[in-house]
């Protein structure tokens, strides 16, 4: 199994982290080693196997839409980096 | 105060032998004492503490009491508390102070629990050394050179060392019992769903489970009793009657079929921990258990499978810290991609971007089915390997981990290595079943861990198992030397 930096670069796009050179270089040995360890998964034959995701098989629950949390606005509010009156403020997006 | 059980200490300050004022401050000094060479916390405010077991005192003094009342506990950085900062082991949530409480936090303070402080731990619980924290290594009490396992280091290093009587951790793929295995005392991941994830931040969703650290089978029993229970805000919460963990301890062990898996003594596993590890089946066997051989075939895909799901999971849950509504936001930027960019270049450590990368790329386009979903069919027949193993058998037993505490550094630079350490504690995760980790003896002066595997919601049944073996044994009541 490979990965070469240009396709580590179009992850780490997709993950939308920065990534030096550098950090591409360390990164690529790393990911190569630990992908060939996912590889073994390729030597059993699983065709017929039902894909697993939660580990009792139990389904999501339903309840009524009704207000259950008491209004922390101001709180969560104050936790961000930038906010003016009651909105988070990001750079400019629309002209 | 030092090492008395939770029972001890419960039973004391109901008798007024001491409040619980006097116990906090107790363990707050030794935290003061040992922590700039432990590391083992990240936040500490003894007025916080303080006032908490003033409130515990009044409710002592006016006969409101609960098993658990007025006793300190250390809790790891990754459930929220309203008022403390709860970082993860992030410079992303350094500052990051939560506006609620995360279910397992409110459930101690309910029980009138005293919060001792918030414990160092791998940055997002990622990690088997404690060496990803932002905060800097946690180290191991009984040898400082040597890493206290991870990803919940810090509480291990806590209880070991004595400075917190009990402490709560979290297991994705062993970071329960990893750290109790290298720390020498008694850690327990429940059955996936039976402990809320509320207010626990995310790594891998479908794994991640909060549980006890703590001396002793019988003190992890007592706080299994206040944190598990239905909760409708985790939609993952198993709905099913409370049940108490404590009443059938003592039960007789006469005929419990231990069943030991040949896959978990083969290669990896370290000479002198496997002969620790059947000194203790032994052991067993003079208790009145009887020892079966089962077998796991498709355990030595466990990792492979976990390290496609929990990248897959993390990458997801990981995706929130933009910057915008809390935590990290770097300083200089010329537009909103370049604002999450640099924010997650800068507020990520490496093991973390490495994850979220490897997530990415497994669940990205034409990957999907080749990794995924492949690695949850695999899921599956692990835990279809446990449901035959569970009809010849009642505990499954074996290592907790493949070898003693290794040296700081050792391993930081070779990530299939420390992926190693969870081996033979990541099926267990996978199949959603409970298992504990043991003190059951030393190689060259660090502590080893027998683990203990029940069938799904079989922790009364492998806490007897443990119990038994420690009312026989006195391995659990070894402490470090050096740490008065």
């Amino acid at each position: 199994m490979t990965i070469n930096k240009s396709e580590i670069k179009k992850i780490a796009h997709l993950a939308h982290i920065n990534i030096s050179q550098e950090e591409a270089d360390q990164v690529e040995k790393k990911l190569v080693g630990i992908l060939d360890l996912i590889e073994k998964m390729q030597e059993v034959n699983t065709e017929s196997i039902e894909p697993m995701s939660h580990a009792l098989d139990i389904n999501q629950p339903l309840r009524n839409d009704v207000v259950t949390e008491i209004d922390i606005r101001e709180k969560s509010l104050s936790l961000a980096p930038h906010t003016e009156k009651s909105l988070f403020i990001v750079p400019q997006v629309i002209e | 105060m030092l090492n008395l059980s939770l029972k001890n200490i419960s039973q004391a300050l109901e008798k007024k032998k001491f409040t619980s004022v006097e116990l906090t401050q107790f363990f707050l000094n030794r935290v003061k004492k040992h922590n700039p060479s432990l590391n083992a916390f990240i936040t500490v405010d003894e007025d916080k503490s303080l006032a908490m077991a003033a409130k515990s005192d009044q409710l002592i003094q006016s006969g409101k009491k609960n098993i658990l009342t007025g006793i300190p506990i250390a809790q790891k950085d990754i459930f929220c508390a309203s008022d403390w900062k709860t970082t993860c082991g992030s410079k992303m949530l350094e500052n990051f102070i939560s506006p609620y409480n995360s279910t397992v936090i409110q459930k101690f303070n309910d029980a009138g629990a005293v919060n001792l402080g918030k414990t160092n731990m791998d940055e997002f619980a990622m990690g088997s050394s404690n060496e990803t924290s932002y905060f800097g290594p946690v180290k191991n009490p009984w040898n400082l050179d040597y890493v206290p396992g991870g990803s919940s280091g810090g509480s291990a290093a806590a209880v070991a060392a004595r400075l917190a009587p009990a402490a709560t951790g979290t297991d994705t793929g062993g970071s329960i019992r990893q750290p109790a295995s290298l720390c020498g005392f008694t850690g327990l991941k429940p059955t996936y769903g039976l402990v809320s994830r509320y207010g626990m931040i995310a790594f891998a969703s479908s794994l991640d489970q909060a549980g006890p650290m703590a001396i002793s089978a019988e003190d992890c029993g007592l706080m299994l009793d206040v944190m598990t229970g239905h909760d409708s805000r985790d939609s993952t919460s198993i709905n099913r009657k409370k049940e108490n963990y404590t009443n059938s301890l003592d039960e007789k062990i006469d005929g419990l079929r231990v069943g030991v898996p040949k896959e978990f003594f083969g290669d990896g596993l370290s000479v002198d921990v496997q002969k620790v590890i059947e000194g203790a089946l032994k052991q067993y066997e003079k208790l009145g258990a009887k020892i079966v051989d089962v077998s796991l075939p498709n355990n030595h895909l466990a990792i492979p499978a976990y390290y496609v799901i929990a990248p897959a999971e993390a990458s997801s849950n990981l995706s929130r810290y933009d910057g915008v509504r809390y935590g990290y936001r770097t300083k200089e930027y010329d537009d909103l991609m370049d604002m999450y960019f640099k924010t997650r270049q800068e507020g990520f450590g490496d093991e973390v971007k490495r994850r979220i990368l490897i997530g990415t790329y497994v669940l990205s386009a034409g990957y999907f089915d080749a990794y995924y979903l492949k690695a949850q069919k695999i899921r599956r027949l692990i835990a279809n390997d446990f449901k035959v193993a569970y009809e010849k058998c009642d505990v499954i037993m074996g290592p907790s981990a493949p070898s003693v505490a290794f040296k700081s550094g050792e391993k930081q630079e070779d990530p299939l290595a420390m992926y190693m350490q969870d081996i033979f504690t990541i099926s267990t995760n996978l199949a959603g079943l409970p298992a504990m980790s043991i003190p059951a003896g030393f190689v060259d002066g660090l502590p080893v861990g027998l683990q203990l595997i029940g069938n799904h919601f079989d922790e009364a049944k492998i806490l007897n198992a443990a119990h038994i073996y420690q009312i026989n044994t006195d391995w659990h009541l070894r402490s470090p030397k050096g740490i008065d």
